[in-house]
């Protein structure tokens, strides 16, 4: 099995660099979703299915909505520079990232003997205490049921964020005078009778 | 579908080509089917309710993509959306604070049924509903909210001022 992921790692790689490298953003997002892909196969070597399909249904999502956001741009190729202090400064950091996640990676247990404390618990009483056949969701949804609640406000707050900042765009630019109040949404009756006061 | 027949139709002029439409129509049901099994098996197979929700809200995506933007908002308008979302998302909350009445929060206070059963787990299913309701709504309010929001109505606005 490793050769397997070691091959689909190095793909994942070279998609990547070529994500980041080439000019035209169209095929920069189609090289995002080949990552994703990638990783909803190498998901399923590993044997979690759950994760695979929850992968593969996100990555198609994503780069249907990317695609539909990037066609609409006019200018669909970026400009390539050359910034000697960025790419330095990276290099550097990322030397210090491989020295300490040297340093760390020793302590961690080997690659397929995963230790076993709490989640040979879950596997042995899972079925029996909670009734649900399927492992992961027991696991998700009872035993850690508060990491599911704080996923779910993740989630909340960010669709509710985006939603506020996109729907602004389009609403402010109806008159002069919503520019100059930021964040006051004024109503069309409300807004002329403001008119008239103001005259 | 049957209310507006109009935006169904392959003459219609919104949307893709003809064959899009046709293979979308033979696709749809499956597609919703096969998010709601996801969803609702998510305690007995592989799946659950994210990847259910967002097999659900790749089906409105479609149905936008194919028919136009206002088949969909028709069936599921942004208010729609915001209010489902907020809904499950105060549901998420008050389900688990019923098993206060039965011990701590959190706990799985119905009936465990049978191994491999549909009608097992207590609240797990509930659970898997809640977000997978609460996922397809809020993808899909994302998806509307880039492509429509951020083009359409800037376009419409503009329109209003000339």
């Amino acid at each position: 099995m490793e050769p397997f992921l070691t091959i689909l790692l190095i793909f994942m790689i070279i998609g990547s660099i070529i994500a980041i490298e080439t000019k035209n953003l169209l095929s920069s997002v189609i090289s995002c979703g080949v990552i994703g892909f990638s990783v909803s196969i190498a998901f399923l070597m590993l044997g979690a299915p759950d994760i695979a399909i929850t992968q593969v249904v996100v990555a198609i999502l994503i780069l249907v909505i990317l695609i539909r956001a990037t066609i609409t741009i006019d200018n669909t190729s970026i400009e390539a520079h050359w910034d000697t202090f960025a790419v330095v400064s990276s290099l550097i950091f990322f030397g210090l990232f491989l020295v300490f996640a040297f340093l760390a990676v020793q302590d961690l247990p080997r690659f397929g003997e995963p230790l076993m404390r709490v989640s040979k618990e879950y596997l042995a009483t899972g079925p029996e205490k909670t009734g649900a056949a399927n492992v992961v969701t027991s696991i998700i949804l009872d035993f850690r049921g508060y990491d599911t609640l704080g996923e779910a406000t993740v989630l909340f707050t960010s669709i509710v964020g985006a939603f506020v900042i996109l729907r602004r765009r389009g609403r402010k630019r109806r008159t002069e005078e919503d520019t100059e109040k930021v964040g006051i949404l004024m109503d069309k009756e409300i807004r002329e009778d403001f008119e008239e006061f103001r005259e | 579908m049957a209310t507006k027949p109009d935006l169904v139709s392959s003459e219609s002029p919104k949307g893709m080509t003809q064959i899009v439409k046709t293979v979308v129509r033979f696709v749809m049901g499956i597609i919703f089917m096969f998010g709601c099994y996801i969803i609702v098996y998510g305690h007995l197979t592989p799946g659950g309710g994210f990847a259910g929700g967002v097999i659900l809200a790749c089906a409105y995506v479609i149905l936008t993509l194919a028919f136009g933007k206002e088949l969909s908002l028709g069936k599921m308008s942004d208010m729609a959306c915001s209010i489902l979302d907020n809904t499950c998302a105060l549901l998420f909350v008050l389900v688990p604070l019923g098993g206060l009445f039965f011990g701590y929060f959190f706990l799985n206070y119905l009936g465990k049924g049978q191994l491999f059963h549909l009608f097992s787990a207590g609240t797990i299913p509930i659970y898997n509903i809640i977000i997978g309701l609460k996922v397809t709504s809020s993808l899909f309010a994302i998806f509307m909210a880039l492509s429509i929001f951020g083009r359409f109505i800037s376009k419409l606005v503009d329109e209003e001022e000339e």
